[in-house]
């Protein structure tokens, strides 16, 4: 298991979304409810950067288009997007936000 | 005769979303769809830019494949034209003479370009853009150090300058009203992106119209109403969209600026419903008041509105008009009515990004507005379309004030 550290837990705002960039590509971290996720930072529809998305509640939606998936499954749950988003196991030690990138 | 069941006249992806909202709906019996072209449903934002600039050869953008399409049970007929509708038979009939009998109807016929005295038809050096073919004919023309001469400084006109600039071509937008987006942005927005146009190259003329376009073997000339004349390659007419009402007419629904359709989009004659940019219907949350919206998110959610209420539902239009447009690397987007808006509050969020908010006399938010690089206003829009769409009034320092949250203003 390769965990990669992304950023001290305060740093994301509950119900809020981060851009991670990593060895070329980017990935949206979110933190929930005291809970940290991860998927690939790009939406499947057009390839936008989902954190300049809203999260609400498990629901991360694109900044463009409105594609909306749930941060923890990738799951696309409503149109323009139609495929899911891969996720990342995330976990938190010592303040810090791990994802891990297998 | 074939067997009733759903009709949609239209082939955009305002029919398809109605189609594939009517199977949500559990809808079982016989959903045809009749589109005009001769593609399956795609999206249209792309044909501004990335079909006219990216590199490779480009490709309508569908929004489902055929499989998805049969295994929903959808008949589409492509390149198909409706010629009539029969409310009293509740039928359709094809140009090849075909009658088709409906259940019920949902008409989603869009828009078309409008188009200016002097070319009441495109030519070889004369275009406008609204389908694929269109935007492959422009790409076409863009070649670098190619004259291209644009008509109109609305949201087409402005995305074919900045698509034309990146592909290295020479461009010229002319707007007849004194500034660009003068009948869709604020005033401070639309400046942001004249200079964002000037600063990329682009010659803006605003406060001057065409008056004479003289076309010839190698390029059009275009005498202005000053008198200046400019020499094109090629001459690219944006001047907004006309509703596709000419059936809806003629089978004597009521039309007035794109057919007339109730809260719940259904038209002036039973069991037919109107959709997307070709209706015209009543917002709620501005006291009833009429409009049409050209945009794709609205084609999207009346389609599927239409859908779930001929599938039985009786679902009454709920949204906030939301559109965006991309030009260089900014993006704009306005959520809401801005003309409802008697007072603006500004929000900064950085050098040439900012927030506009709209202030109707009795303090609700009616509208918001904003501008940026990347996608960097797009989630305040949007929690600005949940405060509008909630009806709420807001503070002026607390909209103007960069450190408050918008989001903090919906729980409240």
């Amino acid at each position: 298991m390769h965990y990669v550290s992304v950023c001290s837990v305060d740093e994301i705002d509950d119900e809020d979304v981060r851009r991670f960039d990593h060895e070329g590509k980017s990935y949206a971290i979110y933190h929930v409810d005291g809970q940290f996720y991860a998927t690939d930072g790009l939406c499947t529809h057009e390839h936008v950067h989902l954190c300049d998305g809203l999260v609400q509640g498990f629901i991360i939606e694109c900044p463009k288009h409105n594609g909306r998936f749930d941060v923890r499954t990738g799951k696309a749950i409503s149109a323009p997007a139609r495929i899911s988003l891969r996720t990342y196991p995330a976990k938190v030690e010592q303040g810090v936000v791990y994802i891990c990138l297998d | 005769m074939a067997a009733a069941g759903m009709v949609i006249v239209g082939g955009g992806e305002c029919a398809l979303h109605g189609a594939l909202a009517l199977r949500q709906a559990g809808y079982s019996g016989p959903v045809t769809l009749i589109g005009s072209e001769h593609h399956l449903p795609y999206e249209r934002p792309p044909l501004s830019k990335d079909v006219l600039a990216a590199s490779g050869a480009p490709s309508p953008k569908h929004s489902v494949d055929s499989s998805q399409l049969a295994d929903a049970g959808i008949d589409v007929r492509l390149a198909s034209v409706v010629q009539k509708i029969n409310p009293d038979a509740h039928s359709v009939e094809l140009l090849d003479q075909t009658a088709i009998t409906y259940e019920k109807l949902l008409i989603a016929t869009g828009a078309a370009a409008r188009r200016l005295p002097f070319a009441q038809q495109p030519t070889a050096r004369i275009l406008y853009l609204r389908s694929f073919e269109d935007a492959l004919n422009i790409r076409r023309a863009l070649e670098p150090g190619r004259r291209i001469v644009i008509v109109g400084g609305g949201f087409i006109g402005l995305e074919v300058a900045a698509s034309a600039r990146r592909r290295g071509a020479v461009v010229t937008v002319v707007e007849t009203l004194p500034r660009l987006l003068a009948r869709v942005v604020p005033e401070e927005i639309a400046a942001v992106v004249e200079n964002r146009h000037r600063g990329a190259g682009v010659t803006v003329l605003c406060d001057v119209s065409v008056v004479q376009v003289d076309e010839s073997a190698n390029r059009v000339l275009i005498t202005l109403s000053d008198q200046r004349e400019l020499v094109a390659d090629t001459l690219v007419i944006g001047a907004g969209a006309i509703p596709c009402v000419e059936i809806a007419e003629n089978a004597g629904l009521h039309v007035a600026n794109g057919i007339v359709v109730d809260k719940h989009l259904r038209a002036s004659a039973p069991d037919i419903y109107a959709a997307g940019d070709c209706c015209s219907f009543p917002l709620h949350l501005y006291g009833g008041r009429r409009v049409r919206l050209e945009s794709w998110r609205n084609a999207h959610e009346q389609g599927a509105l239409a859908g779930r209420n001929m599938a039985g539902a009786c679902e009454a239009l709920s949204s906030v008009p939301w559109f965006w447009s991309d030009q260089y690397n900014l993006t704009l987007q306005v959520a809401g009515l801005v003309d409802e808006g008697a007072t603006t509050i500004r929000r900064s969020l950085g050098a040439d990004s900012f927030l506009l908010f709209h202030l109707h006399s009795d303090g609700r938010l009616v509208a918001a507005s904003g501008i940026g690089e990347g996608n960097v206003v797009a989630r305040d829009i949007r929690l600005a379309e949940r405060l509008i769409a909630g009806g709420a009034t807001p503070s002026a320092h607390s909209l103007s004030s960069p450190e408050v949250k918008l989001k903090s203003l919906l729980v409240a």
